[in-house]
C-alpha cells in the first residue's frame, strides 16, 4: 500500500523502513516542485491546517507553513505565548476550541515530552509533532536522513556522529530511531553528563573523544547546548565544552578525510561549531533548511491523503 | 442470446501493422498543423501517456529529420480531483520539462481518453510551467459517450465504444514487448 501505516506523526518510533521511503520518494517529487516557477500544487486545498506552537521556533515553524502554503492549505497559527493559555486553558481544550472550527490537522510543538501522543488520543484532527520537549522531533529527522540521502546516494551503511547534548535533545533521539531504521551506523559524542546512561541500548556507539568520533564518521550532526532546559551546570563552562566539543576548522582539516557537516539549527556560532565551519563546502546546513520544506510537504500530503 | 459484437469475439483492437499505420497517421496529422515543430512541443502525462508520446516523437524525428522534436513528461498527481476521496495518497512520478512552454504549442498525450479528468489536471498541472499559446490533445485510445468533463480530443488514434466495467489496456513494445490496444471485459 502506497500510504504511511500511522494516522499521526508523532515520532520516528511509529515509522516503519517503509513509511520513510514511502516519505523521501514523495519528498523527492515536491523538491522538484520547489523549483519549478510556480511553486505552488493545489492538492490540500480543501485541508485546513492549525499550526499550535507552544514554545519558541523559527525554522520549524516557518517551514511548516511555507510547506503548507505550497500544498495550498488553509492556515491558521497559534503562538501560546500571546493566547488564553496563560489564562489558565488546558490542552485539549484550548486544541479542542481550535477543532471546533473545523481544523483537519494539527501541527503541534510542545515543552512535554509525549505532549502529540496525548492530544492524539483526545482529539479527532490528525496530529504531527513539531517537537515535544526532549523527546522526539520527527521532521527534524526525516530532513537530516533526506540531506544524507541526497548527498550520499543512500543513508545505509553510513557513519553518522551526533555530537553535544544527548540529554536534552529531541533531534538526537529522533535521528538515531530514523539513521538506524535505514541501516546506518550511528555514534553519540559528548561529556559523560549530557549522554544518557543506557543510550547504548538504541545501537549506538559512545564516544567522549571528539577526534576520535569524527576520524570515524562520514558525517557529523553538531546539536547545540540546550541551556534553556539544562536546570543544573552538566560541564564547567561553556568556554571548555567548546575547547572540547566544538568543531572548528582547525579539526576539520586536521582529518584524514572530508567529512559532511550538519546542524539541526538554530546555530550557536563559536559554541559547538564555528563560523568558518559553518560556512564551509562540507556544511550542508542550509541544503537541511531547504529540504526541510520538500519533506514537511511530503508527511503532510501522505497524512492528508489518508481516507478520514 | 444477444448477437457478439466484434470486441467480444476479438479483444484486440490494434496491433502489429494496423498500430504502426496509426501511429503514422498521428504523426502526419500532427505534422499538417505543427510543420517543423519549432513552435511546438510534445508532453507526454504520466505514467502511461509518456510511452506514446515517446514513440510519436521518435517517428516525427524520423520524418523531419534535423528537426528538433521536444518532448516533456507531466506528473499530474497533486492536481487530480480525487485526493482524499481515494484509499489511500497516491504515489507521484516525476516530471521531466527542460524546455519553455511559454508561448509554445503544446501537444498533450495521453495512452487512453476516458472521463476526461485526467487531461484536466494535466491542463493545471502544465500551467504551473508557463501560459502555452496553445494546446491540444492527443489520444491513442477515444472512448466514447463516457466523459465526466467536456474535453474533447484534437487527433485521435482509435475510437472505441464501451461500458464502464470494461478496460483498454494499452501496451507498449518498449515495457511490455508489444505494441496492442485490448479492450477487456469484466476483468478478463
Amino acid at each position: 500500500m502506497d500510504t504511511l501505516s500511522t494516522r499521526h506523526l508523532l515520532g520516528i518510533k511509529d515509522l516503519n523502513k517503509k513509511d520513510i521511503e514511502l516519505i523521501f520518494e514523495t519528498a523527492d517529487t515536491f523538491k522538484d516542485v520547489l523549483n519549478r516557477p510556480i511553486k505552488k500544487v493545489p492538492s490540500l486545498r480543501d485541508v485546513t491546517i492549525a499550526n499550535i506552537f507552544f514554545e519558541n521556533s523559527t525554522r520549524t515553524r516557518l517551514s511548516f507553513e511555507l510547506a503548507e502554503k505550497r500544498l495550498s492549505a488553509d492556515i491558521v497559527n497559534f503562538a501560546a505565548s500571546s493566547s488564553s493559555v496563560s489564562k489558565g486553558e488546558t490542552l485539549i481544550d484550548t486544541v479542542n476550541n481550535i477543532l471546533a472550527m473545523k481544523v483537519d490537522m494539527v501541527v503541534m510543538r510542545h515543552p512535554y515530552a509525549g505532549a502529540g501522543v496525548f492530544l492524539s488520543k483526545h482529539v479527532k484532527a490528525q496530529i504531527v509533532n513539531a517537537g515535544d520537549g526532549a523527546h522526539e522531533h520527527p521532521t527534524q529527522a526525516l530532513l537530516d536522513a533526506f540531506s544524507i540521502r541526497e548527498k550520499y546516494g543512500e543513508v545505509a551503511g553510513k557513519k553518522i556522529v551526533i555530537v553535544g547534548d544527548i540529554l536534552h535533545s529531541r533531534v538526537a533521539l529522533s535521528n538515531i530511531l530514523c539513521l538506524k531504521q535505514l541501516g546506518a551506523e550511528v555514534m553519540v559524542c559528548g561529556p559523560t553528563t549530557l549522554i544518557p546512561k543506557y543510550i547504548g541500548s538504541l545501537g549506538v556507539k559512545v564516544e567522549h573523544n571528539l577526534i576520535k568520533a569524527l576520524n570515524w564518521c562520514d558525517v557529523a550532526n553538531m546539536l547545540r547546548i540546550q541551556l534553556e532546559r539544562q536546570d543544573i551546570k552538566y560541564f564547567p563552562s561553556l568556554r571548555e565544552y567548546t575547547m572540547l566539543y566544538g568543531l572548528n576548522k582547525q579539526i576539520l582539516d586536521s582529518l584524514d578525510k572530508e567529512i559532511t557537516v550538519m546542524h539541526p539549527g538554530p546555530i550557536n556560532r563559536g559554541v559547538e561549531i564555528t563560523s568558518d565551519v559553518a560556512d564551509s563546502k562540507q556544511s550542508i546546513i542550509l541544503d537541511q533548511v531547504e529540504n526541510g520544506v520538500a519533506v514537511r510537504m511530503a508527511v503532510l500530503y501522505l497524512l492528508a491523503g489518508q481516507t478520514q | 442470446m444477444p448477437k457478439p459484437t466484434q470486441t467480444m469475439l476479438n479483444p484486440t483492437l490494434l496491433d502489429g501493422q494496423k498500430f504502426q499505420i496509426t501511429i503514422q497517421r498521428l504523426c502526419r496529422q500532427l505534422i499538417e498543423n505543427h510543420n517543423d515543430f519549432s513552435n511546438s512541443v510534445i508532453i507526454g502525462i504520466q505514467p502511461r501517456g509518456i510511452f506514446l508520446a515517446k514513440r510519436i516523437a521518435e517517428e516525427l524525428r524520423k520524418i523531419l529529420p534535423g528537426k528538433t522534436i521536444l518532448q516533456g513528461d507531466l506528473d499530474i498527481t497533486f492536481y487530480r480531483d480525487d485526493f482524499r476521496r481515494r484509499e489511500s495518497p497516491l504515489v507521484p512520478n516525476s516530471t521531466h520539462i527542460d524546455f519553455i512552454i511559454e508561448g509554445k504549442k503544446v501537444i498533450l498525450m495521453d495512452d487512453v481518453l476516458w472521463t476526461g479528468r485526467t487531461i484536466r489536471s494535466a491542463m493545471d498541472a502544465m500551467l504551473a510551467f508557463g501560459r502555452p499559446e496553445k494546446v491540444e490533445l492527443l489520444v491513442l485510445v477515444d472512448r466514447r459517450y463516457s466523459r465526466h468533463l467536456p474535453v474533447a480530443a484534437d487527433y485521435i488514434g482509435i475510437a472505441v465504444d464501451s461500458i464502464a466495467s470494461q478496460k483498454v489496456v494499452v501496451s507498449w513494445k518498449e515495457t511490455d514487448g508489444e505494441d496492442k490496444v485490448v479492450l477487456l471485459s469484466d476483468g478478463k
